[in-house]
């Protein structure tokens, strides 16, 4: 063993401290709660400050386009009347190809204002090339700790791509086989270079998305001369869902509905050295999305700034084979190649259009860059090689590890509505043995959305 | 093969055996070690698949097992897949008919 993980876990809230430049402990409430509010204000930067730090980068202001082709392909399969306008947010445009460019920003902007040499981040994602360029433009050095090979040596393609990105951006990548114990690596890096944790899920990590979300509203309002009825993020971590949602309110926009969408992995576990080759999404999947819902604080920082269940209307699964259909859709009737996993809540706003009125409109908040490795052929390609078999017929038969399943037809695009009560329900498992008082009440209420107390003691009811 | 000072290259190193794995992580992955694969530039002359050390880009001291050298990108945009080609005359023969 290289380093001491007992040694290293016990420092862990002095590296955090250290590392973070924010001290956790002065957001803390009495009892289970924190002030979400008072930690998200603490940087003291005001969305227009996140604007301009992020225009002098080539982050942000991207284009927002009516998919009017995919639209009309929804619009084939709704009743007379029914099929929503599709509009798509074109994130692929910002520095390094998506909106993790937006978080990595603010991350950079604090890293350099507060001192720092150099910025870690522990991400296999579009995240670490974010985080790469932004670095090589503020003249920091940089980390990426990516969780990328199984035991046998082979890697995730898409992963290997976000690799070879920020090595071209100058960065140091470190890799990992399976595991959660990355954690550690990740501590000890810190620990040993002193560097700034660009965290995804730091106050500064959601901020800069807030601006993506009033963009939104903003550039809707220029087009057709409203609010979007809703707006769809593919749901992770939770930070795209938050942060949209809250740059959505900050807006004035008080009654577009904010839905979230995952791929569905059930059955893979995501610590699993053998599961971890035989999915095809290495993101935007219920893997992720499901457990940082239930449990926001399982994150790299004390307190996780992304909550998305405290913005989430509806949350909805997808299966992989209907998002590669998706994105092959996009690509020959929009001429966008993106994706594919950003193009996942795309396949559900596909769905969802067909039951809503012709004259709402549903907004699709990302597309991420395509290439090498990412793209949906080398996915394909080498699912096939891990001996995951591909086939066209009921999308709800696809059992993620085992087979991939496309629509024959759009027409057979299914999306599950998940029960957001359920979510609920395993986030409030963790206290079902602790004597509540009202302040904890009223600080599940907020991190739950639930609006009264009566639904509240329900819920509590039922877990116990 | 002796590969001399300097060169850019692959190393990996074990960091966790099995027994040293946390408590939680499932048993497929507890029955094998955690590993790491970094890049940099040899400190000193060394044996390919022997005990090297490199200078990594943001000026760190590694030491693994030399496993590559000047290491390539091998990924690409993988084999010809028939069910994409398939997806993509069903969706433009679905909006647009026989007109395309």
């Amino acid at each position: 063993m290289s380093y001491d993980v007992k040694d290293l876990l016990s420092r862990r809230n002095e590296i955090m401290k250290k590392s973070v430049g924010i001290d956790y402990d002065d957001f803390e409430l009495d009892g289970i709660g924190f002030d979400y509010d008072k930690m998200m204000n603490a940087s003291g930067y005001t969305l227009d400050d996140v604007r301009a730090i992020q225009r002098r980068s080539m982050v942000g202001n991207t284009p927002l386009i009516e998919l009017e082709n995919l639209t009309r392909y929804a619009r084939k399969f709704a009743k007379p009347g029914f099929g929503a306008r599709i509009f798509l947010k074109d994130e692929a445009a910002n520095l390094s190809g998506s909106f993790k460019a937006r978080r990595a920003a603010i991350s950079i902007h604090k890293a350099k204002e507060l001192g720092y040499k150099g910025v870690v981040a522990a991400t296999s994602g579009n995240y670490g090339a974010a985080i790469a360029a932004l670095a090589a433009k503020a003249g920091l050095k940089c980390i990426i700790v990516q969780e990328c090979f199984d035991s046998n040596n082979v890697a995730q393609p898409e992963i290997l791509e976000k690799a070879r990105a920020c090595e071209a951006y100058g960065a140091e990548v470190l890799q990992l086989s399976v595991g959660p114990e990355l954690f550690y690596t990740f501590l000890n890096v810190l620990d040993e270079t002193g560097y700034f944790n660009a965290s995804l899920y730091s106050p500064y990590g959601i901020m800069g998305i807030e601006t993506l979300g009033y963009e939104i509203v903003d550039e809707m309002r220029q087009k057709i001369n409203k609010d979007p009825d809703v707006v769809i993020c593919t749901n992770a971590g939770g930070g795209n869902l938050t942060g949209t949602a809250r740059g959505v309110r900050k807006a004035g926009a008080d009654k577009t509905l904010i839905y979230g969408a995952s791929v569905d992995l059930h059955g893979l576990h995501m610590a699993s050295d053998k599961d971890f080759n035989r999915k095809s999404f290495t993101t935007g999947h219920t893997g992720f999305g499901m457990p940082f819902a239930t449990n926001p604080d399982r994150s790299d920082v004390p307190r996780s700034a992304a909550r998305p269940m405290r913005y989430m209307d509806k949350y909805f699964t997808v299966n992989q084979g209907s998002v590669f259909f998706i994105t092959e859709a996009l690509a020959v009737l929009e001429g966008l190649e993106r994706g594919p996993a950003g193009n996942t809540s795309l396949a559900v706003a596909f769905k969802v259009a067909q039951t809503m009125c012709e004259d709402e409109t549903i907004v699709v908040q990302e597309t991420e860059y395509t290439g090498a490795g990412k793209h949906h052929q080398p996915q394909l390609s080498f699912a096939k090689k891990n001996g995951i078999t591909i086939r066209f017929g009921n999308p709800e038969t696809e059992k993620p590890g085992t087979d991939i399943v496309f629509p024959a037809s759009a027409n057979d695009i299914v999306v599950k509505d998940v029960d957001l009560d359920r979510i609920r329900k395993s986030y409030l498992k963790r206290f079902k043995d602790y004597n509540l008082t009202e302040d904890d009440r009223l600080f599940l209420m907020e991190e739950l959305r639930v609006m009264d107390k009566d639904k509240l003691d329900a819920l509590l009811r039922q877990v116990n | 093969m002796l590969v001399d000072k300097g060169k850019y290259v692959r190393v990996r190193k074990h960091i966790l055996s099995p027994d040293q794995r946390a408590d939680n992580v499932p048993e497929d992955t507890k029955k094998v070690p955690l590993k790491m694969w970094i890049k940099g530039r040899l400190t000193a002359e060394a044996e390919l698949f022997e005990e090297a050390e490199v200078i990594t880009a943001t000026g760190r001291r590694v030491k693994g097992m030399l496993k590559e050298v000047e290491p390539k990108h091998k990924h690409s945009f993988g084999e010809y897949v028939e069910e994409i080609q398939q997806m993509r005359e069903i969706i433009l023969s679905e909006v647009w008919g026989d007109d395309k």
